[in-house]
């Protein structure tokens, strides 16, 4: 219903006068599944946030295809930037509203500014706001549409390890509530562990599939950093390739 | 202001000539010329010719400076254009209109909007090629209306070119006008000061730019400074 399949020939990157182009994915075929979490790991400057532009539709400078939900219906899509994106001029809970313009549901607002904990922050202009709270302010927007296609490009990068791990509990609290397709791009392999069903290892320039892997940890361990560290022990070391991406 | 005053007072004392009345006199025939109505009417037409060409040219310029400054080939296309109508001086395009449409109202104001368009267009443009990239992909993504992108996301960003271009328009929208009004009207500031310049009334034409001052002061604390102050609410 909402799976994803990618099959994207070749992307490039057209040179500029002096430069030569840059051929940044070469035959990169990949299927999520409906209500699928993924996470994407790769070196920095792969090409992640590329592939996720052009699942995002944002991009359709490249040669092949991707298909996201059915032909029916198009899937609604989050999208969370490596940086909050907000606009300063609207306060918390005017960014959240801007997204949903066909679909005003003001309940949802206050239920996912609940769970994050931002209630007392809504009438406030981002200038304002940490970064921690900025980037949970962009999840809620993320998910203030519903999405049926959550895209996540390292969003809690740059965040102290507790408040990461408090916004990263509460992503897969969402999840679990109502659950819908994720594609979340990390460089972290733990935190890739601690949230996927399954890891797909990219390599760099350029960006190939290089491992596939299904996460076995069952959910309620996921928050026990021994497991967690003990599953990345075990997959460098039955899958050294993955090393030099990490 | 009291300087201003007490060094005009001195001078005029001191000179004691018809070329430079002192600011009674001048105080006094600016009363006159408003208890009778004549300042008052010709400056509510001016300020009403204002009014229509400064709309129609900021309309005019953002519109099509918010297109130039997204869309590279346009720009390319009708960058000499633009840059012949910013240097055609005003006199040049005031007395054409008035020739090829005669003396009325409507070349007036024509003559006055090709005047200031270009340069509403050049500063609109500079603001439209800085909009934060990061945003508008951000509103794509999102698929955001067109109409919801540009007065949420891109009107907000021009805020500060529309302001400046609003600032330096007015002062120059003022000074054609006049000069407009001068060459093929038959009211308005510009008439009555070419008028007095004719009879030597120095003291008649002080006494309108002062008028003509306070509007300026007023346009600019009643209604510049509060829309300022709104756009900036959510800065730190």
């Amino acid at each position: 219903m909402n799976a994803i399949k990618i099959d994207v020939v070749s992307k490039q990157f057209p040179g500029t006068g002096q430069t030569v182009g840059h051929l940044v994915i070469e035959n990169l075929n990949l299927f999520i599944g409906s209500q699928e979490f993924v996470c994407l790991v790769g070196p920095s400057g792969c090409g992640k946030t590329t592939l996720l532009n052009i699942i995002a539709g944002l991009d359709s400078d490249f040669e092949g295809e991707v298909f996201v939900g059915s032909a029916a219906r198009k899937s609604k899509i989050g999208l969370v930037f490596q940086s909050p994106r907000l606009l300063p001029w609207r306060t918390v809970r005017q960014n959240i509203e801007l997204v949903q313009e066909r679909f005003e549901n003001a309940e949802l607002i206050d239920d996912l500014l609940d769970i994050m904990q931002l209630k007392a922050f809504q009438d406030v202009y981002p200038e304002r706001l940490s970064l921690g709270m900025s980037r949970r302010v962009a999840l809620i927007r993320a998910f203030a549409v519903n999405p049926d296609l959550l895209l996540m490009d390292e969003p809690f990068v740059s965040l102290d390890a507790p408040t990461a791990r408090q916004v990263r509990d509460l992503l897969l609290l969402l999840w679990q509530k109502r659950p819908h397709t994720v594609l979340f791009v990390t460089h972290d392999l733990r935190e890739a562990i601690a949230l996927a069903d399954r890891l797909v290892f990219l390599s760099g320039s350029p960006m190939g599939c290089v491992a596939d892997i299904k996460v076995s940890i069952p959910r309620i361990d996921r928050n026990n950093e021994s497991v967690i560290e003990a599953f990345r022990q075990q997959l460098i070391h039955e899958h050294p390739v993955i090393k030099q991406l990490i | 202001m009291l300087t201003l005053l007490l060094v005009w007072q001195g001078l005029a004392v001191n000179i004691n000539s018809t070329i430079l009345p002192g600011p009674l006199l001048v105080g006094e025939v600016f009363w006159k010329a408003c208890i009778t109505g004549q300042l008052t009417y010709h400056l509510g037409v001016t300020l009403l010719r204002l009014i229509v060409s400064f709309s129609i040219s900021m309309l005019l310029g953002c519109a099509i400076g918010i297109v130039l400054g997204r869309n590279e080939k346009l720009d390319a296309f009708f960058d000499n254009w633009l840059m012949i109508f910013l240097n055609v001086p005003a006199l040049v395009i005031i007395i054409l209109c008035y020739v090829w449409f005669g003396l009325v109202e409507s070349a007036a104001i024509l003559a006055v909007v090709v005047n200031k368009v270009p340069s509403v267009i050049v500063t609109i443009r500079e603001g439209a090629r800085a909009l934060d990239q990061d945003l508008m992909e951000m509103t794509r993504s999102y698929r955001l209306s067109k109409r919801r992108v540009l007065t949420e996301v891109i009107w907000p960003q021009l805020h500060p070119y529309v302001m400046g271009a609003t600032r330096s328009g007015l002062a120059l929208i003022w000074k054609i006008i006049l000069v407009v009004e001068l060459l093929g009207r038959s009211n308005g500031m510009g008439y009555q000061l070419h008028l007095f310049f004719q009879m030597f009334d120095v003291a008649s034409i002080l006494a309108y730019t002062i008028a003509f001052v306070g509007v300026i002061q007023l346009i600019e604390l009643l209604i510049l400074k509060p829309l300022d102050h709104h756009a900036m609410r959510w800065r730190r």
